[in-house]
């Protein structure tokens, strides 16, 4: 937990010596300057984006165009993909990074959980532009001809959110390209989760003549649950944010997109598509104020994940796959 | 039921509705197996699509040679030098700055202020690569109307410093309290006890934690993107100028709809691929085998 009693520090024995109170001082700016960056990245990101406010305040937001040729600039399409994308890679994410977790945690043998779950977090560190380069010329080919062409003719023939064309890349493909990136981070966190359940609860439930599923879902889950929706959530605040795969996957089409199939822009690739050549001005500066909204919805989204997970697990959960 | 009962001795009831919650568990616990192999399907259908088309796309031109000025052909050698020049100095910026800050909030500083730190650092965490990208635009590209390398590695280097940060303080926290006072009682000051005692003690796992850092920087895309910007051109030392790296080399090809170049995407992620693999690997298969997952 935070700040453990007993544990090994100086606090408490501040030397007055000259060298160490200069070494006090160093750490203790640079300590302050990851409170200051933080800050600074709110501060600079709102006023880089100050003409844009001041053009069209909160109708930013909601505005439907994006028309750099008309200087009209509009979140509303991005915001709608980075969303709906999201919510497809935690809807898909979700069920199997549980699943998988409490595979690792309570039910594999240790010589399977141990490589397994190396092999899941080995996942989270392959480069964003190279799942992106996969997901653009082997799995958006694929998805098109077995899953997208499947539902398009079925259900999509009754209901229009499902109808073709299917292009291969596009909202659905990014949905599933998310959900493989923020599988790691479900599975890595949920599995911490259920491992700080007291051994004494699943005993409990055991001795009782429970079987191992009865136990999990009614001794372990219940306990863990506020950890597991921290980790679902910080998924999904990875996958509001992540740029590369997405940019490669989705079509780059700036519109509400309005079918499953369609081709759409998330916040984050509008940016990582556009910025780079827009003109300085009233582009750039809604390029940034793109980028504050992604800010602001992924921080509010990461510090209520951080709150449930240590609610159960502690602190110092999730490094290794955080962000 | 009632009727069953009266016919049926009482063991064959419960032995019929225990045979339903056996196969309740077995088909869950099944479940959670497949989905097991499902979270793992991903990992082997890149690895072996980036292995089988990068292999027949790298040669020693792709490693050697600096692209053509304009046209296809070349080789990556910008982005590599490229990659290596910007992770280097993201390197030396990041490294100081986490360690320095996790021997604050772990060794002086008190407990409040720690805590908000080591909040800071979370969020950071969670802040979106790209971000970072534009951040750092705001003041090191945008006041020079210049996009720099030096950008860039700053923006590799706001990535790093958290990860570095918190995984060293963990395992500070492990370094036992009576070395420190062994040092401190044998007159070493606190600053000489911290960088000879503490860190040393702990540096295994403090450069567990840089390689990591570095291995997330060498394959990130998007903070580069409006600060690094990518180049042609082979670019030694002027961080003053446009630099290449590996993964915008990845990117900028694959968004060609010449086949030549979407190759050459393949084999440059096959490095990137081979780089990043391997020191996640070496890494963690050292962590693992001294007992702890992170």
């Amino acid at each position: 937990m935070t700040a453990s009693t007993g544990r090994p520090s100086f606090r408490g024995r501040q030397s007055s010596r000259i060298p160490d109170r200069l070494f006090r001082g160093t750490s203790g700016v640079f300590a302050v300057l990851i409170v200051i960056v933080l800050v600074a990245i709110g501060i600079l990101l709102t006023a880089s984006s100050l003409q844009t406010w001041g053009a069209f305040g909160l109708g930013f937001l909601t505005g439907i165009t994006w028309d750099p040729v008309a200087g009209i600039y509009g979140a509303l399409p991005f915001i709608v993909g980075t969303l709906v994308t999201a919510t497809i890679g935690m809807l898909i994410a979700a069920p199997i990074g549980l699943l998988t977790a409490i595979f690792l945690a309570e039910l594999a043998p240790r010589w399977l959980a141990v490589p397994l779950g190396f092999l899941v977090e080995l996942l989270a560190a392959i480069p964003s532009v190279v799942i992106g380069l996969w997901g653009v010329f082997v799995l958006s080919p694929v998805l098109r001809v077995t899953v997208e062409d499947w539902i398009a003719n079925s259900i999509g023939k009754v209901i229009p959110v499902f109808a073709g064309p299917s292009f291969g890349v596009g909202i659905f493909a990014a949905g599933v390209i998310l959900a493989i990136m923020i599988l790691p981070t479900i599975v890595s966190i949920s599995r911490e989760v259920i491992n700080a359940v007291p051994t004494a609860q699943r005993e409990a439930m055991l001795a009782l003549g429970a079987t191992r599923w009865e136990t999990t879902t009614r001794a372990v889950l219940p306990f863990a649950s506020s950890g597991i929706i921290g980790a679902v959530m910080l998924g999904l605040g990875r996958a509001l944010g992540e740029t590369m795969a997405v940019t490669m996957v989705i079509g780059n089409n700036p519109q509400i997109p309005t079918r499953l199939f369609d081709q759409g822009q998330t916040i984050a690739s509008q940016i990582a598509t556009t910025f780079s050549e827009a003109s300085i001005g009233l582009q750039t500066s809604s390029l940034i104020a793109l980028g504050l909204t992604l800010l602001v919805m992924t921080i509010i989204l990461n510090i209520i994940a951080r709150m449930l997970v240590r609610r159960v697990a502690g602190d110092g959960v999730g490094m290794a796959t955080g962000g | 039921m009632a009727v069953a009962s009266g016919v049926l001795p009482q063991t064959l009831v419960k032995s019929r509705m225990d045979r339903r919650r056996s196969f309740v568990d077995r088909f869950f616990r099944g479940l959670c197996l497949v989905a097991a192999v499902v979270a793992i399907v991903p990992l082997f259908a890149v690895i072996s699509f980036v292995v089988v088309n990068g292999i027949s796309a790298l040669s020693i031109d792709l490693l050697t040679k600096a692209p053509k000025a304009a046209g296809i052909g070349g080789g990556a050698l910008a982005s590599i030098l490229g990659s290596l020049q910007l992770v280097g100095l993201a390197t030396i910026i990041a490294v100081p700055f986490g360690v320095l800050a996790a021997v604050y909030t772990s060794e002086f500083g008190d407990r409040r202020s720690a805590a908000i730190i080591r909040f800071a650092a979370d969020v950071m965490v969670g802040i979106p690569s790209i971000l970072m990208g534009i951040f750092v635009f705001t003041f090191l590209v945008l006041p020079f109307r210049q996009f720099n390398a030096f950008a860039g590695s700053v923006a590799l280097a706001l990535l790093m410093v958290p990860i570095i940060m918190r995984t060293t303080e963990e395992i500070i926290r492990l370094v036992p309290s009576s070395l420190r006072e062994a040092s401190l009682a044998l007159g070493v000051p606190a600053w000489r006890t911290v960088l000879s005692i503490v860190l040393r003690t702990g540096l295994g796992g403090i450069l567990t934690g840089i390689m990591l850092a570095v291995a997330r920087a060498f394959g990130e895309t998007a903070p580069l993107l409006f600060t690094a910007l990518g180049s042609r051109l082979v670019n030694i030392g002027s961080f003053d100028r446009p630099m290449d790296s590996l993964p915008l080399f990845v990117y900028t090809n694959a968004r060609q709809p010449i086949k030549a170049l979407n190759e050459q995407a393949w084999g440059a992620a096959l490095l990137l691929l081979l780089f990043v693999l391997t020191i996640n690997i070496l890494v963690r298969a050292r962590t693992v085998s001294h007992g702890r997952a992170r």
